[in-house]
């Protein structure tokens, strides 16, 4: 159990997806001018990250690793996330049409982000059981919605800043980007 | 030939993946830690490019268009495979340096967006130029971003103490590394003065009336190129939806 735990803050705060590995890197610049898409990006994410770590741990105990094919883990993967997000969204669509309205539309960016193979991939770099990769996923997803969320807040602040014109648009972001990271090395320190 | 320099040329200047249309930031961003690390991460992608725009523009007579984003992931994820094994097996120091972003190498955006826009389209020739100049063009990208943060982080270049450095102990003057440069706000910081430097370039050019390619990719706020977002075509649209929904909601 506190593994599990300690699994959770690990992914989710002391190593930040975004800000501390750069993975899902798109979505935190491209979709964080307001707090409501920020947040709704950020759930679709915890739901397919969960999902596909669930998923791909599935495919590699129960198929790749048995059959002594998990070289080609990189190529089953990818194709995995790639149906399974279609298939999620189909899903959404035709049963849970209240939840397909707040996540459906961010659904179709997030078979491009890199967060969702890199879980997958480093579950299996770790050596993580299907248990432990499906938190390692959870957490990580909510550490992208925390980082996304917050720099969402700080945009809509700036936004009206005087701010030198060369910086203007992406450039102040990335900068606050990396002040983020500088706060978010603060809890570096936590687990060893 | 004429095609091939012209190629090249594109790939390294004028459509510079890093410097100009601003692809491909998350293994930027991330491997750039030491000149080293950038020169094999670029190297590795450079192969993954040719091998891939290679085999694509072979095939593009005989993929159907309506599965041709799977196959191409397909083709890519095969040879970052190989390359993957490449690596590691020859060069396992730089294997354990880079990780878990040589798999990565198969959600650049640059790789499937060469495919998409130029290998599936022309012959095999130009195809490979083409993979080659943009590969070379990424590798510049990233060298040059690794030297910066290792030349700043660390007073290195390519390993060798090119500063010499301050010893407070026997009280020799010298530099004083900025350890943040080399840790991962520093990056940051270098991307996001990268972009003001080419903001302002950009503004001088477009004064006298010369025209740079505009950057494409997430830094542009189109999260469609990146990687196979293309494939679905909507995710552009999505998200502008997304943001008249919110738009709407806050004039109620």
């Amino acid at each position: 159990m506190k593994e599990l735990l300690l699994i959770l803050v690990a992914s989710a705060i002391v190593n930040n997806v975004v800000l501390s590995q750069f993975l899902g890197l798109c979505p935190f610049l491209g979709v964080s001018k307001k707090i409501e898409t920020a947040a709704g990006m950020g759930g679709a994410i915890i739901f397919v990250i969960t999902i596909s770590s669930f998923v791909t741990g599935l495919i590699y105990k129960f198929i790749l690793e048995p059959t002594g094919f998990s070289y080609l883990q990189t190529i089953v993967f990818i194709l995995v996330i790639a149906a399974l997000v279609q298939f999620v969204e189909m899903f959404l669509k035709k049963q849970i049409p209240a939840l397909y309205r707040s996540l459906g539309v961010y659904l179709p960016l997030i078979t491009t982000n890199c967060a969702v193979l890199g879980i997958a991939l480093k579950n299996v770099t770790k050596g993580y059981n299907i248990l432990e990769g499906v938190i390692n996923g959870f957490g990580t997803a909510v550490g992208f919605t925390i980082a996304i969320v917050i720099m969402a807040g700080i945009r809509e602040k700036i936004e009206f800043n005087d701010i030198p014109k060369p910086f203007k648009g992406s450039a102040i972001v990335v900068v606050t980007a990396g002040l983020m990271a500088i706060a978010f090395f603060g809890f570096s320190g936590i687990i060893k | 030939m004429n095609k091939i320099v012209e190629r090249l040329q594109n790939g390294i200047i004028k459509e510079n993946p890093t410097f100009v249309l601003m692809l491909g930031m998350c293994p930027t961003l991330a491997v750039t830690t030491s000149a080293i690390n950038g020169l094999g991460m670029g190297l590795s992608t450079t192969v993954v490019l040719v091998m891939s725009n290679l085999m694509i523009s072979l095939l593009r007579h005989i993929i159907p268009d309506r599965v041709r984003v799977p196959a191409f992931i397909v083709i890519v994820a095969s040879f970052v495979t190989i390359v993957q094994f490449l690596v590691q097996g020859f060069i396992p120091s730089l294997y354990s340096a880079l990780g878990i972003y040589i798999p990565l190498i198969v959600v650049n955006c640059i790789i499937l967006g060469r495919a998409e826009s130029y290998a599936s389209k022309n012959p095999v020739i130009p195809s490979i130029f083409d993979g080659l100049g943009m590969g070379l063009g990424f590798t510049v990208g990233l060298t040059s971003i690794g030297i910066v943060r290792e030349i700043l982080g660390a007073g290195q270049i390519f390993g060798f103490q090119i500063l010499p450095l301050a010893d407070a102990a026997t009280g020799k003057a010298g530099y004083t590394p900025i350890t943040i440069f080399v840790l991962a706000p520093g990056a940051f910081f270098v991307l996001a003065f990268l972009i003001a430097l080419m903001n302002v370039i950009r503004a001088n050019a477009e004064k006298k009336g010369k025209h740079i390619t505009p950057a494409t990719g997430c830094l542009a706020g189109d999260c469609e190129s990146c990687g196979m977002g293309s494939c679905s075509g909507k995710s552009n649209v999505s998200v502008a939806k997304a943001e008249t929904k919110t738009e709407a909601k806050d004039k109620e």
